[in-house]
């Protein structure tokens, strides 16, 4: 563990500088019963600065940011703002500090107007009208200083994820935020979209505005902080200046050792078609296209990987794909050549040697009231290796957990353990380890490290590079464009339902990110990225809007 | 930190916590009998001694025990799918039917030990099939279990009453009652087992069927955790979405569980029926099915914590009877008010504690915090 006196840098918690800082955060600990998660921390994000908050998941990152905006109150410690102490015990004790947060998942309400979001819980009288005219003006404002255009009759549920963004940034500075927490801000955006909340946030700088950044991507700490602190089990481990600073510094500090960036891989060797689609389509139970008229193939030793902001219907795809809901129309085919589109089956399709790694460990993957050993077979639990008749083997069951557990490096290494227990990313082991310790011939893989710390990012990425090796076909889908372009050998893209388009791994992250926005540039030709950018922001307001 | 509060220990999440929620009941309850003017300690007192002070105390509140595990075992088993069986009144119901049917068949012909076991194949297959209409609506049309087993109470009743007074009440008789079993249609009762013990169980109705209950626990035990379909079940139950992905059936899970839990809630007719009136009576039932869901509730679905449940109201039946007449101004209603308050914690404010219990729990074990930060260090 690392301790105060090796924190490189400014040393935290120093209160006697001339000019207040913006947030000073002294000795916050916090524990949820035996659980420690925030550990004597200091903070100091000085004003009109952006500071990077970075650490692994469970590292404590948004339990100290909800006891910073009043969902949570600290054991001990004290919050200072503008060097006044100041008792925050709700997110109202927040808003009137000056602080404003705008959170992972929107907290607005969809099938209200932008400027009626705006005014929720600001009304400001019994009388919506006067409000009303008072926030319009001031939405002028907001949006000619910070370049935050948003139409503010348009319905927020009509609005692109970027957009609704925008509107819960336009909330917290209607309600007067001096300092802003942003959590996680970019994992819903496309590229551009991102670029353009970075250059809000540097708008936002030059003002006078404290912005705090809450993230696990240390690209965007290199691009935009002027200072990261690196929080790791409930501490902070060190505050730096993002100048003075690289990603695998910082990587070494999250993970408390040395993490290679870097997926090591050699060429692929592509066999025989083991996964065919022919003009798939998926309606879903509203009639809404999400899946149309999409073909690929996946073939043995190689990895596709499928690109796209999400909601842009890979989800729906990997369900199709997977047998947990039938194709509207179109063909999926395994090695053996039968078609399986309409036969809606999961237990069918791992019967055939497809395994799927669903995206939402917590929502499909696993079952977390389950004992760990009881989530190794999910799916697979008809097996005869599991008990004969009507009855499960349960010591047979353990040992193979157990097993699997050490081979998969899953702490701890309890099969009895309850799965709600077990962090992100030994999660995210329990179901790799069952989905491709049946050696498939295909293997589904949606999301494969999200919410998963870096350490175990690494060994995920490594374990799918030895299956591509050992001549399996496996078809990722990941909203990380770093991890697509890490491991697959060939990118699809995918917009509003469709494949718009195919690119190798060397395809510059402009270039994909423009497809995933729904432009598609000239086939194979060359057009410089800058160009593209710009007409790339140009056309994301009409390309956002699905083609039905 | 996604979970605010730590996994308690096995012994505080079964055993304090219940224990604390039927104690504040208490004494909520001993509250309302210091408004109406009665010592709470003497209350309390009558209503222990009246239901486990002397053998024919005993004998009651183990009649009224064997009815709440079956209908508690039923609820229980339906929780686990993550379904909500309101219907053990009419499924209860039913299973007298498939009692009666046993009993008036075979009594004349052979021994009790014969008829018990067609009686309790019937009762269950009775049971079980008035809960599969509710679950194939279900399981296919999407109405929700609740409203329907709910309705499907008052339409049990409606029938029964129809076959009693029209069917099976012997002629000339104006009572809507079958004819009273014979010998071959009635279970011994327990006087003898209490005459071991140099106890009298006098009038009290307590009957074998109680060692079917027990066996009905042992089964629930196996099926939910033992089988492959148990798996199942509770896979459907905690993650709907995981299940479906596993490749389980809803629509199976579904129709399964809810045949197995109307077949234990048919079983407790049994007790009643066979053991008790020795003959089919409207209304036998008398809310056991709906005492199940509170019993099912404390005792956290699991067939131990039903046994222990279900004593604890029989006590509260038995011992609440005791002190009606005894305390003529704790009436009847009192005594339900007491049950509903013991029902409210147990059931309704069943985290109340929680958060409180877990902090001064973690507070007391350091060395347990110790050992967790040891473990996160290694990992």
């Amino acid at each position: 563990m690392m301790s105060g006196d090796e924190v490189p840098g400014r040393m935290p918690g120093e209160l006697d500088m001339q000019a207040p800082a913006a947030i000073a955060l002294s000795g916050i600990s916090k524990s949820f019963g035996a659980v420690q998660a925030n550990r004597d921390i200091d903070l100091l994000v000085e004003e009109g600065t952006i500071h990077g908050i970075v650490g692994e998941n469970g590292a404590g990152k948004s339990t100290l940011m909800s006891i910073l905006y009043g969902f949570y109150e600290a054991d001990s410690g004290d919050i200072f703002v503008r060097g006044e102490k100041r008792k925050i015990t709700s997110p109202d004790d927040a808003i009137k500090a000056g602080i404003g947060m705008v959170h992972q998942h929107f907290m607005l309400v969809d099938n209200f107007t932008v400027l009626e979001n705006v005014i929720l819980g600001a009304e400001g009288g019994t009388l919506l009208k006067a409000g009303v005219s008072r926030a319009r003006a001031e939405l002028k404002r907001l949006e000619r200083e910070y370049e935050l255009q948003v139409d503010p009759d348009a319905v927020v549920g009509d609005l692109p994820v970027g957009l609704q963004q925008r509107v819960e940034i336009l909330k917290a500075l209607f309600r007067g935020a001096d300092t802003l927490i942003l959590d996680e801000p970019t994992g819903v955006l496309t590229p551009s979209e991102a670029d353009h909340l970075f250059r809000i946030l540097r708008q936002l700088k030059s003002q006078g505005k404290t912005v705090i950044l809450i993230t696990h991507k240390l690209r965007e700490i290199m691009a935009i902080t002027d200072n990261v602190s690196i929080m790791r089990r409930g501490e902070i481990v060190a505050t730096l200046e993002t100048a003075e600073t690289t990603p695998e510094q910082l990587a070494e500090l999250m993970v408390g050792r040395h993490v290679l960036l870097r997926v090591e891989k050699g060429e692929a060797a592509p066999g025989a078609p083991l996964l065919t689609v022919t003009n798939l389509s998926v309606v879903d139970g509203n009639g809404v296209a999400r899946v149309s008229d999409v073909s690929f193939e996946v073939r043995a030793g190689e990895i596709v990987g499928i690109a796209g902001v999400s909601g842009n219907g890979q989800s729906e795809l990997l369900e199709a794909l997977s047998g947990i809901r039938p194709a509207t129309s179109g063909e999926i085919r395994l090695a053996d050549g039968e078609d399986l589109a309409r036969r809606a089956d999961p237990a069918m399709r791992r019967r055939s040697k497809l395994a799927h790694v669903p995206e939402d460990r917590h929502r499909m993957g696993l079952v977390m009231g389950f004992e760990e050993n009881e989530n190794a077979i999910l799916g697979y639990h008809r097996d005869k290796a599991y008990g004969r008749g009507v009855f499960l083997d349960r010591s047979a069951i353990e040992a193979e957990a157990r097993e699997k557990m050490q081979q998969y490096d899953i702490r701890p290494p309890d099969p009895r353990l309850k799965t709600a227990n077990f962090s992100g990313g030994n999660q995210q082991k329990i179901v790799l380890a069952r989905e491709m310790e049946r050696d498939p011939d295909v293997l589904l893989v949606g999301q494969p490290t999200r919410g998963v710390d870096i350490g175990a990012i690494e060994f995920i990425h490594h374990q799918l590079v030895a299956m591509r090796d050992a001549g399996k076909a496996i078809l990722l889908v990941s909203v990380e464009l770093d991890e697509i372009r890490a491991l697959s050998d060939r990118i699809l893209v995918m917009f509003s339902g469709k494949i718009v388009g195919e690119r190798g791994p060397q395809a510059s992250e402009g270039e994909l990110g423009l497809m995933m926005a729904g432009v598609t540039p000239e086939e194979g030709e060359g057009e410089s990225a800058e160009e593209a950018q710009a007409e790339g922001e140009m056309g994301r307001a009409s390309a956002a809007e699905p083609k039905a | 930190m996604s979970a605010p509060f730590q996994k308690l220990p096995t012994w505080v999440e079964v055993g304090v916590i219940p224990l604390v929620n039927v104690v504040v009941a208490f004494l909520v309850a001993g509250l309302v009998v210091l408004f109406i003017g009665e010592n709470p300690l003497e209350a309390v007192k009558i209503l222990i001694w009246g239901a486990l002070g002397f053998g024919e105390g005993v004998g009651f509140t183990l009649f009224y025990t064997t009815n709440f595990i079956f209908t508690g075992l039923a609820v229980a088993v339906a929780f686990h799918a993550g379904l909500f069986n309101i219907g053990g009144e009419g499924q209860a119901y039913l299973g007298g039917l498939g009692v009666a049917v046993a009993a008036l068949a075979l009594d004349r012909y052979v021994p009790w030990w014969v008829t018990l076991p067609v009686a309790t194949v019937l009762a269950a297959l009775f049971g079980a099939a008035w809960a599969l209409i509710p679950a194939y609506l279900q399981a296919k049309r999407g109405s929700h279990i609740v409203i329907t087993t709910i309705m499907f109470n008052f339409i049990a009743s409606s029938l029964m009453v129809w076959l009693l007074v029209d069917h099976l009440s012997p002629v000339g008789s104006m009572q809507p009652e079958t004819r009273t079993f014979e010998a071959g249609g009635t279970l011994p009762e327990l006087g003898g087992l209490f005459h071991l013990f140099g106890a009298d169980m006098g009038a009290a109705p307590a009957n074998i069927s109680i060692f079917v209950a027990l066996a009905a626990c042992v089964f629930v035990y196996y099926f939910i955790w033992r089988t492959k379909i148990g798996y199942e079940i509770r896979a459907t139950g905690l993650n709907p979405t995981a299940a479906v992905y596993a490749g389980i059936s809803t629509v199976k899970i579904t129709i399964v569980t809810m045949l197995v839990s109307g077949g234990l809630a048919g079983l407790m007719a049994l007790n009643p029926v066979m053991g008790d009136q020795q003959r089919l009576q409207i209304d036998f039932v008398q809310g056991a099915g709906f005492v199940g869901i509170a019993v099912a509730l404390m005792g956290r679905a699991h067939p131990v914590g039903v046994v222990l449940a279900a004593f604890l109201f029989g006590m509260l039946y038995q011992g609440g009877a005791e002190l009606a007449f005894d305390m003529p101004t704790i009436s009847r209603d009192m005594i339900v008010v007491i049950q509903a308050l013991v029902i409210l914690f147990a059931g309704a404010l069943e985290h109340m504690f929680r958060p409180g219990i877990g902090r001064a729990f973690a507070l007391m074990s350091t060395s347990q915090r110790e050992r967790v930060v040891a473990e996160e260090e290694r990992s």
